[in-house]
């Protein structure tokens, strides 16, 4: 039988020969008639350079430059192109020993014969200046410029963070990037990556036998021009941050500033610190080594990434959690024998008044007032067990912001701690912990672990009475609309704002006649909670203001480790950093010589505090 | 009854030879990509023609194996093999390895396989086995229900694993149920969705609908060759347009024309479905409903093209239509391409002299774009030869599919035909600026040994067939 659709065949290979004819006439018009794309054969030596665009720029909050770029050459080699030179000589010249040159040679050809690999980077200015005039020695070398980060104050650096060379990893995630490119590595160089690299452009160019270049390859058709990376403007206070690290000197800590308004990060110092030129060119990995063991850790980002807990500062919270909950009124009070007395269990205080109402024991900062408190939330009535109330207390205080990311964009931020009943069920065992048991998270002690970013803007959110503004540095990113658009949204907590009013007169009453006058300032209402974080060796002194009292300007936490009482070094030193960022001028140089002089460094060899409060 | 007839003497030689030759010329052409002094050796197995050739000897062997094996195997365990080949695919959705953000590989040891390549044969090996029977019926509803099955499971297993590329060969499968007796409609439908796509992202919706429209038309004058029936219709679509655009403007809703303009073709072609319907006239109704289908499409086009293909796919045919011009983005492989092997000239610059090919400038070139140093080291003529080798083979096929008794040994014969083409036609074309970049495999000629053996198995298992055709006597 034959199969009645066998003249389909014809149709079938028509279609292949239709194809392969059409090809052929492309093939001819394109090889024959079109010269559009021939090169003649002399043409053959290209040299192939990518222009590396220099790195956005970055300014503080008032023009003032934090960030610069400075030129750099990278001495290229094309293994297959070099020819036997005087190697001592060219040695002596780049300054490096002849030994390691041979190896990175070698490494070099290894990797390929004919594509460019950097053999030495970031050569000085001067170094290229002398080797230009001598290249046509040495074919197969030639220099490509780039540019190194610069830093004209040493400080900032953890919040502007570093850029490095892309490892195989990056290169893998991101096709942008190419072996001996530079990426952001943490802090600003690394949000912002993205705006400040730019984009890279290449030129090809002809060389002649010499290794001179002769001109740009087919006219320049194929090379790109690279685009500028975007200028960046951050919400840091330069002079402030100079300052805040000139206190913070000989200290452990970290001090953390928000414009309330804003969320912008005013200051981000962390102590010990290092200069950020360190961190440049060929010298960084060396000194990323050293630094990386030196005590007290420089390197260590403090300001987003330590757990400390906040002592008293974290009565506020404690305080309004209550109002909200209908546990408290304003005028409910609570006495005080010298402390907390239930059972065996006693968390002590200092000599007050006793009893004081709502704003009084934020000003006196009473702990047997919010052993109270913290008793009431827990075993609150409404919720059916001691879990459950805890996880009610524990959504509030995610809700202020601890015990999570911020979402900043300090890339490298941790979440600090607010436990979990998990935690619990597995420290104590299912239903074996009550209030009591936990009674220090009362008093802002124990397990809780918050970071000093997450109690400036804890501060903040008091002093706006209720809302915050994702914390960011960015203050402008030049040649884009605005800044990234979850910096302009506001977060509300669930508490109602007039409940923040009480609080806020607290802290008032503490700076003006209770735990905190050492911060009052002449001028301005300045509200502040003093804080002792508890150590095993000596206690971290701990501080938490916002200035002036109502549309505040600025919300700041300080940290000093082995400080003692906030009193003693946190509160003075943020109440300086107040002082200088509202009035521009410090007046109390006393109490200014007295904390850039305090050297707290061996502080925690010194015998342990006695256990008074503040 | 069957007998026994000597293998060798029945093997097709000549197809073998072109074979042999292809993946040769595919070697030494590697090597030129690769080619440096230092390491000069072509047998140098730390370079990729070292690699190559290791593979090519591999492919050599696995296709002397299945010259061994009975060739009733095949369509024995066709479904079998099937089965198998995709669940290995599936098995890529969650264990897979991912190259150029497709997921689509598997990694054993050293070795990469890329289970969509094994999926070609095994569907085409269904296929000839689904339709190896004197009475199929190729439009038989339950019949086009499992051919669709067979073709598009695969297809979308692949799209999946975000490998759009290999997913458009399977297209190759509807030549081959041409070939059985598919309605040319579908061809037809085919190529005109194809010039639609086009069309409609270079040119204006109203000119194409309008244009659609007049064509129509025509087609139906030239049908029917009467006039009455045509100014019928005519008059239908000119009153309806009329009387919507008045109603528009009596109503004061002011829709943009082009919406009147499409209410006007549904409104007065359903009307002439009514008029049909009622005369009995059936087989205008296939020109009317072809009209609304590809109105439908046009119409669609943007969404689809904004919201189905990904971004990199959208630039790629925009740059193919000369929509964006970025020579050193998206357009950089295709531009650098066609640089090459324009550079060619009429005879090349000779084996080993290419500077475009040296220099690394076309990147992926000892994979996809391979031809590009055909063209360049071998120029006009070279390009000429290893074009019209391609073409030899598939015609070659064809000639053996149709000699072939078993309706399975012929349907698969015109896949390993279809197939091949497809992945010719997209790739030269590709290098050549015709075809958007899709990036699949010369056959026999890019590097890797994933493709070349899939290949020379694909083609193989059909010489195998092909070698004892004379067993069957039906």
């Amino acid at each position: 039988m034959l199969n009645p659709y066998v003249n389909r065949k014809y149709l079938v290979s028509g279609i292949f020969v239709a194809f392969v004819l059409a090809y052929l006439i492309r093939l001819f018009y394109i090889q024959v008639i079109d010269d559009q794309y021939k090169f003649s054969a002399e043409n053959n030596s290209q040299r192939r350079i990518i222009k590396y665009p220099p790195r956005g720029v970055i300014y503080d909050r008032n023009g003032l430059l934090m960030v610069q770029n400075e030129a750099a050459f990278d001495l290229m080699v094309i293994p297959r192109q070099v020819t036997p030179f005087d190697t001592i000589d060219f040695c002596k010249m780049l300054n490096v020993e002849v030994e390691d040159f041979r190896k990175m040679l070698k490494e070099a050809t290894d990797y390929s014969g004919y594509r460019p690999s950097a053999l030495v980077s970031q050569v000085s200015a001067e170094t290229y200046a002398i080797m230009q005039e001598k290249m046509f020695k040495f074919p197969g070398f030639f220099f490509q410029s780039r540019t190194l980060r610069k830093y004209p104050r040493p400080v900032a650096s953890h919040l502007l963070g570093y850029v490095g060379e892309v490892d195989e990893k990056i290169i893998e995630k991101n096709p942008y990037y190419k072996m001996g490119d530079y990426i952001g590595i943490s802090g600003v160089e690394a949000a912002y990556e993205e705006y400040l690299r730019g984009k890279k452009g290449v030129s090809l160019y002809t060389v002649d036998v010499h290794n001179r270049i002769v001109g740009h390859f087919a006219e320049g058709k194929l090379d790109t021009i690279p685009e500028l990376g975007n200028d960046i403007i951050l919400g840091i206070d330069l002079e402030l941050q100079e300052y805040g690290e000139k206190l913070m000197q000989n200290k452990i800590g970290s001090i953390v500033a928000i414009d309330p308004a804003t969320g912008e990060i005013l200051m981000l110092v962390n102590s010990p610190s290092y200069d950020p030129n360190l961190l440049v060119g060929r010298v960084r990995a060396k000194n990323y080594h050293k630094l990386l063991y030196t005590a007290n850790k420089p390197l260590f980002n403090r300001a987003i990434m330590a757990k400390y807990p906040p002592g008293s500062t974290f009565k506020m919270a404690n305080g309004l959690i209550a109002l909200q909950e209908g546990l408290i009124q304003p005028t409910t009070t609570f006495g005080c024998s010298r402390g907390y007395h239930f059972g065996g269990i006693k968390v002590g205080c200092h000599a007050h008044a006793s009893p004081l109402d709502l704003i009084h024991s934020i000003q006196n900062s009473c702990n047997a007032y919010y052993c109270n408190v913290f008793r009431k939330i827990i075993d609150n009535p409404k919720y059916k067990n001691t879990r459950k109330g805890f996880e009610v207390w524990r959504k509030y205080m995610l809700g202020f912001g601890f015990g999570r990311k911020l979402n900043s964009d300090q890339v490298h931020e941790l979440e600090g701690n607010i436990p979990t009943p998990e935690y619990y069920d597995k420290y104590f065992g299912e239903n074996r912990w009550k209030s009591l048991t936990i009674i220090s998270l009362a008093i802002g002690q124990g397990e809780i672990g918050i970071t000093p970013l997450q109690l400036a803007n804890y501060g903040a959110i008091i002093g706006n009475r209720g809302w915050y503004y994702t914390p960011h540095v960015i203050h402008e990113i030049k040649g884009e609309k605005g800044i990234p658009v979850q910096f302009t949204r506001k977060n509300f907590t669930s508490i109602k704002p007039e409940y923040y009013e009480y609080m806020v007169q607290g802290m008032e009453l503490a700076v003006l006649s209770g735990t905190a006058r050492i911060a009052s300032l002449d001028s301005i209402v300045v509200c502040a909670k003093t804080g002792t974080a508890q150590n095993p060796k000596k206690d971290h002194s701990v501080f938490l203001a916002f200035a002036p009292k109502d549309n505040p300007k600025i919300s700041i936490s300080v940290l000093v480790e082995n400080g003692g009482f906030g009193a003693t070094y946190a509160a003075p030193i943020a109440s300086l950093c107040i002082e200088k960022y509202l009035t521009r001028e410090v007046k109390r140089k006393d109490l200014e010589e007295r904390m850039i002089n305090a050297n707290l460094l061996n502080a925690s060899k010194e015998k342990p505090s006695n256990d008074a409060q503040d | 009854m069957t007998r026994k007839i000597n293998i060798l003497e029945n093997i097709d030689w000549f197809t073998v030879s072109i074979y042999v030759v292809l993946a040769v010329m595919g070697w030494l052409n590697i090597y030129a990509v690769v080619y440096n002094e230092d390491h000069s050796s072509i047998f140098d197995f730390s370079q990729r023609y070292g690699a190559q050739f290791v593979w090519m000897i591999a492919a050599f062997a696995i296709a002397f194996v299945i010259m061994t094996v009975d060739s009733n195997a095949y369509s024995y365990f066709a479904y079998i093999l099937y089965g198998v080949s995709m669940l290995l695919l599936i098995s890529v959705l969650f264990f897979g390895k991912t190259v150029n953000a497709a997921k689509a590989w598997i990694e054993i040891g050293p070795l990469q396989l890329q289970p969509s390549e094994l999926v070609k044969i095994t569907t085409a090996l269904a296929l000839a086995k689904l339709l190896d029977n004197q009475h199929f019926k190729i439009h038989n509803l339950k019949n086009l229900f499992l051919m669709a099955v067979l073709i598009f499971l695969p297809v979308v297993i692949i799209v999946l694993q975000n490998d759009t590329g290999s997913a458009v060969v399977y297209a190759a499968f509807f030549l081959v149920l041409y070939r059985e007796g598919l309605t040319p409609w579908a061809l037809v439908l085919g190529f005109v969705s194809i010039i639609l796509f086009f069309a409609a992202l270079l040119t204006d919706k109203m000119d194409l609908v309008v244009s659609l429209t007049v064509f129509t038309y025509l087609v139906y004058f030239i049908i029917n060759m009467r006039w009455k029936p045509f100014v019928l219709a005519l008059g239908i679509f000119l009153v309806s347009l009329g009387l919507l655009y008045v109603t528009d403007w009596i109503a004061g809703t002011e829709f943009p024309f082009y919406y009147i303009y499409i209410a006007a073709i549904i409104v007065s072609s359903l009307t002439q479905l009514i008029i049909i319907y009622a005369k009995r006239i059936r087989n205008t109704s296939i020109i009317i409903f072809f009209f609304l289908i590809t109105v439908g499409f046009t119409f669609t086009v943007d969404y689809g093209f904004n919201n189905v293909l990904e971004s990199h796919q959208r630039d790629r045919i925009n740059e193919l239509l000369g929509l964006s011009y970025d020579p050193l983005g998206t357009g950089y492989n295709v531009n650098q391409s066609k640089i090459a092997i324009g550079s060619g000239g009429f005879w090349g610059k000779g084996y080993l002299n290419g500077t475009q090919t040296k220099y690394n400038f076309v990147p992926e070139q000892s994979t996809d774009f391979i031809f590009c140093t055909v063209g360049e080291e071998w120029g006009f003529v070279g390009s000429t030869v290893v074009l019209l080798l391609f073409l030899t083979l598939l015609v070659r096929i064809v000639f053996m599919a149709e000699r072939q008794r078993s309706n399975f040994s012929r349907v698969y014969g015109y896949s390993v035909a279809a197939i091949l083409f497809f992945h010719i036609a997209i790739n030269v074309g590709m290098t050549l600026g015709l075809v958007p970049v899709i990036g699949i495999p010369l056959p026999f000629f890019s590097y890797g040994g994933s493709s070349l053996w899939s290949f020379t198995i694909l083609l193989f298992i059909f010489i195998r067939l092909d070698s004892t055709r004379m067993e069957k006597l039906v």
